[in-house]
């Protein structure tokens, strides 16, 4: 069920994040979400694509240092407090986050959220218990 | 400045007067050293030299050369010369590839180097009217065990302080009112900079001379350490090898260093050939030990490039003068004070499963240097999180501090960003500029 995140780490240099979405831009892949978490030397760029198989090859045959990461996507309601209630499911199922970001959809009223945890099966079944709509690989294709 | 001198007839010996001393010891160490060290023996009679062939300092250059490589290949009692019952103590270098150099003392040994240092202190001043602190570190390095050594037998009062707790040093410093410091350069500096941080002008408290050794440092620091302190700042050399701080000391010319060359034989060779250069010539300075017991090395060459003088000194030392050194013939770097081979730092990613691409940059800031290390990440060790890289880069850093004594900081960079040039790659790009 779990998506794949695409995590590229990039040196602390200027253009290096401009050469990274130069080559996917080039490869026609379409970015969906991504986050960057960042030190004084070196910073963690995290993404979701349309299409993971092509951009891991690209960036791979580029020299890039790449990681693939199992992470759950959750469809939450366009509102307030709909975020609240996913993370209080995680929190009562005794599931540790590590970090998050979220993305909206174009035309829906929805929100996206990626979401990395300790454990994603326990995570998944939790949020589906809730009545969560937990999206997949094919999901993302289709945004 | 009125000229004293710890022992004078030594100190001021005719050259010709001080050949004749040095061939006499030669003689009998050359013996001394083929009767009880067969490590060294057996360098002699490869190269086919035995102890009668040497009748003088003529012909030390038949003598085989030692090195730091041999010390590691003799370790740990593969150079002692005297039984174990006989030596009192040992000294020791900071951190070397996996084996330290470990130099043997007997009473003997302790007391020729104490007098060293006793010689460094009384040319800068030193009587028992001082108040001496003594902030070189205390245990396997020699600073401070040299320097207390040396202060006592001048007869000063001596403040064991050890390096560190720079405000402690700096309220014994005022309340006994020590008048002589000894330390590193560094931390001279930075005792200087703590000082007027807390308000006090050099006139405010009472020293008048620092004796500042075991690192690299130019004039410009002099000057600033000088000007900070209200003191005069001299040079003092030496290395474990040979005994410690003492092998030689600059005197109130502060133009070079004296050797104390009733006990350290200087020459100055080509480091590529090995030739013995004529006096004045730039090369590697090689050291004999004329009087050391317990571990007493031939012809040691030190690595350290420098000049020798025999120019007629105002202080009216005859002993002979080196310059600073003024660069290395092999890959050390001291980077605050401990001696650091790039080879060191290849053991150890090997050991922790990186490629060996790496990248050392030493600079100096605020007068301390700074060691940063350039490390390509491990593919299989790179993550998502954030936390797990810097995690691994703490590890690292904590297994190189393990081996060099002193702790980098660590950069994991991406694979195969350190540039590989055809050729040889450059690994040590030092910013300081001391020369």
């Amino acid at each position: 069920m779990a998506i794949k995140q695409l995590t590229v780490f990039v040196e602390n240099k200027q253009g290096a994040l401009v050469s990274i979405t130069d080559i996917l831009a080039l490869n026609n892949i379409n970015l969906r979400a991504l986050s960057i978490a960042e030190t004084q030397d070196f910073g963690i760029l995290r993404l979701i694509v349309n299409d993971e198989k092509t951009a891991e090859k690209t960036l791979t045959d580029a020299g890039y240092l790449i990681k693939v990461t199992d992470v759950v996507g959750v469809k939450i309601g366009d509102e307030p407090g709909k975020l609240t209630s996913a993370l209080s499911v995680l929190d009562k199922a005794g599931i540790n986050m590590e970090y998050l970001y979220a993305f909206m959809a174009r035309t829906e009223k929805h929100a996206y959220v990626v979401l990395r945890v300790e454990d994603n099966a326990a995570a998944e079944e939790a949020l589906g218990d809730a009545g969560f709509h937990l999206i997949t690989e094919a999901d993302i294709a289709k945004l | 400045m009125s000229q004293n001198y710890y022992q004078k007839d030594i100190e001021t010996m005719p050259v010709e007067q001080m050949k004749k001393l040095q061939s006499e010891k030669l003689v009998k160490q050359v013996k001394h050293v083929y009767d009880n060290v067969p490590y060294y023996r057996n360098l002699m009679d490869e190269k086919g030299v035995k102890p009668e062939d040497i009748n003088g300092i003529e012909d030390l250059h038949k003598l085989p050369f030692l090195t730091k490589a041999d010390l590691r290949d003799a370790y740990p009692y593969g150079l002692l010369a005297k039984p174990l019952e006989d030596c009192v103590r040992i000294q020791s270098t900071s951190g070397t590839t996996g084996k330290r150099v470990v130099a043997f003392y007997t009473q003997h040994d302790v007391d020729l180097w104490e007098e060293c240092c006793a010689r460094a202190i009384v040319a800068v001043g030193g009587t028992n009217k001082d108040v001496c602190q003594v902030a070189y570190g205390y245990g396997l390095f020699t600073g401070g065990p040299g320097l207390n050594g040396g202060s006592h037998r001048v007869g000063c009062l001596t403040l064991p302080m050890s390096s560190g707790n720079t405000d402690r040093q700096i309220q014994f410093m005022t309340d006994l009112n020590a008048t002589i410091l000894c330390c590193t350069p560094s931390y001279a500096a930075y005792i200087g900079e703590t000082l007027k941080e807390k308000g006090y002008k050099p006139e405010d408290i009472s020293l008048k001379a620092g004796i500042f050794g075991a690192e690299p440092w130019t004039e410009e620091m002099r000057k600033g350490i000088e000007e900070a302190l209200g003191i005069k700042a001299y040079d003092i050399y030496g290395l474990t090898e040979t005994s410690g701080p003492g092998v030689s000391f600059e005197c109130s010319e502060q133009t070079g260093m004296h050797i104390n060359e009733d006990h350290f034989l200087a020459e100055i060779i080509d480091p590529d050939t090995g030739e013995v250069l004529p006096e004045g010539e730039k090369g590697e300075l090689v050291f004999t030990s004329l009087d050391k017991e317990a571990f007493p090395l031939l012809r040691y060459r030190t690595r350290d490039i420098c000049v020798l003088s025999r120019k007629k000194c105002s202080c009216g030392r005859t002993l002979i003068k080196m310059s600073k050194p003024m660069g290395r013939s092999d890959d050390m770097l001291i980077i605050r004070g401990v001696n650091v081979f790039p080879s060191q730092i290849e053991t150890v990613l090997l050991n922790e499963g990186y490629q060996p691409n790496y990248q050392i940059i030493v600079d100096r800031a605020n007068n301390t240097d700074t060691f940063d290390v350039n490390v390509e990440m491990n593919p299989e060790q790179f993550t998502d999180k954030v936390s797990d890289v810097l995690a691994l880069e703490k590890s690292l850093a904590d297994a190189m501090k393990t081996i060099l004594g002193i702790n980098p900081k660590v950069h994991l960079v991406a694979p195969k960003s350190i540039a590989r040039s055809e050729g040889k790659a450059v690994r040590v790009i030092d910013k300081r500029k001391l020369i």
